[in-house]
């Protein structure tokens, strides 16, 4: 499965300042993998040393948030958008 | 002149300098504007503050922006009303509310914005942007027209039709978003990194705007003679609001203007249709789940607060409490304080009204201590949510039999 994952300013001088990856997954944790492999270093700014997603980033997968959905564990289909969302925002 | 040495997250501690920027580029923890204290300290004065303008910019030196030419319509200075027709009604002593619908665009919106587009205009932005539930809406839009600042106000599509047509009169742009506000939000903070030359307010120059909301406390403050109250109770959307007046509490011992800040115990108030802040302290944990919001009270309507974790640890550790209120409850909460008091304030001042009510039956605000209810925006924006709980005592006929025949009725109060 091809999925595009949206990169937030913050991260971009980790991904040569791409605001847009696509990666092969299945699921969003396999996304979230996949695009550290391609871009080291990333994977620890998102997720904490026991693979959960760190409190100040949201993931939304074509714009509903994984925790309404399945998680980390939620499937991903052909040609989806993840977005990698600072949480800190708003109100 | 500004004390302002940069910004902090609140997370790692990382420091950055104090640019436009709202997260931590390592943790993604909130940036927080960090102040050297000791100089401020050294300026600022009780006498200085009543020296200055009627506006929230009287306490400038404990704000991220200089007050030499700020944006601004007259924000803040608004009345602490003494609320003893209330308190009776709710079993309570010394009671105030902070009437903050008496702002320029009718909600304490209006100092978070002028603090950030005083900031943003000192950062060199020309364009004005915001994710909103409405108040935010009209004071972003407004501000820009008096700064003459292009504006990019996106709100839900299903917001009150006045809060609509009292944010596109300003003449900006006003983009209405097919979802709810955190679909907004979510769009807005996807927006703010591709559009690096627009000044998001309530997300890249975020910790200038929420420092606006300190000037909630300071007032107060000011209003009781330099003394603290014991206890307030504040709405809760993204909880930025009332982590900010936590701040402001504790810096006024910071700087020498009042003791006892940090012994104020602060709680929290939120629409049942949309609590999970309230959730999360009801059962005790520090995680706050997400949820759909279901509620009249739209400006309150954040599924997921930023600020819920924060506001959490605030309540827990002052002693206050949390508690939820439903629709009806609300609108009765909107009438109590209307009959009361004479103010008439939206569905979030509802909330306030109504939780206050709840945790005063409930014991948790009492009856010996000094509280105040802040109550954060004005009911005309919101009077389609009193529906037909309101309107005339009777319809007659311009006769004085048809006037004596309702009141033989009994339809007077």
């Amino acid at each position: 499965m091809s999925v595009s994952v949206r990169i937030p300013t913050q991260l971009r001088q980790l991904t040569g300042g791409s605001g847009e990856v696509a990666v092969e997954a299945a699921t969003v944790r396999e996304a979230l993998a996949s695009l550290d492999s391609l871009h080291p270093g990333i994977g620890e700014r998102l997720l904490d040393d026991n693979g959960a997603l760190r409190r100040f980033v949201n993931l939304f997968l074509a714009d509903e948030d994984v925790r309404f959905l399945e998680g980390l564990d939620t499937p991903v289909s052909d040609g989806q958008t993840l977005s990698v969302v600072p949480a800190v925002a708003g109100g | 002149m500004s004390f302002v040495e940069g910004l902090r997250c609140r997370e790692c501690g990382r420091v950055y300098p104090a640019a436009a920027s709202h997260v931590c580029d390592f943790c993604f923890g909130p940036l927080e504007v960090a102040y050297d204290y000791e100089a401020v300290a050294a300026s600022i004065s009780r006498e200085k503050i009543a020296a200055g303008p009627a506006t929230i910019w009287r306490y400038a030196d404990l704000l991220p922006a200089s007050a030499e030419s700020p944006v601004e319509l007259g924000a803040g200075f608004t009345p602490l009303v003494r609320a003893d027709r209330l308190a009776a009604e709710l079993g309570l002593g010394e009671l105030y509310v902070k009437n903050d619908t008496r702002n320029p665009t009718g909600s304490f919106k209006d100092r978070v914005v002028s603090v950030a587009l005083t900031k943003a205009r000192e950062l060199g932005f020309k364009i004005a942007a915001c994710a909103s539930t409405g108040n935010l809406a009209n004071s972003v839009a407004a501000h820009a027209a008096r700064a003459g600042m292009q504006s990019y106000v996106f709100v839900p599509k299903d917001l009150e039709r006045v809060k609509i047509q009292t944010t596109a009169v300003f003449g900006g742009n006003l983009i209405a978003v097919d979802g709810n506000y955190d679909d907004v939000n979510r769009l807005c903070a996807e927006l703010a990194s591709e559009h690096t030359d627009w000044a998001f307010v309530n997300v890249n120059v975020r910790p200038y705007y929420s420092e606006g909301s300190k000037t909630l406390a300071f007032e107060v403050a000011e209003q009781l003679g330099w003394t603290v109250p014991d206890h307030v109770v504040v709405p809760i959307a993204s909880g930025s609001q009332l982590t900010k007046i936590h701040k402001g509490f504790h810096e006024l011992g910071l700087v020498g203007l009042a003791q006892g800040g940090d012994g104020v115990r602060i709680s929290g108030a939120q629409a049942a249709g949309c609590s999970p802040v309230a959730t999360a302290f009801a059962e005790g944990s520090d995680v706050v789940r997400p949820v759909r919001p279901d509620t009249i009270a739209k400006s309150l309507a954040i599924g997921n607060p930023a600020d819920g974790y924060y506001a959490l640890g605030v309540v827990r550790s002052s002693g206050g409490a949390i508690a939820s209120v439903t629709d009806d409850e609300i609108v009765e909460g909107m009438r109590l304080l209307a009959r009361t008091e004479g103010i008439f304030a939206e569905t979030a001042g509802g909330v306030t009204i109504a939780t206050l009510a709840k945790l005063a039956a409930a014991g948790v605000v009492r009856h010996d201590e000094r509280v105040v209810a802040y109550v954060t925006g004005t009911g005309l924006k919101t009077v389609e949510a009193l529906g037909d709980t309101v309107g005339p005592s009777a319809v007659i006929e311009p006769t004085l039999e048809a006037f004596a025949a309702i009141q033989q009725e009994g339809l007077m109060r």
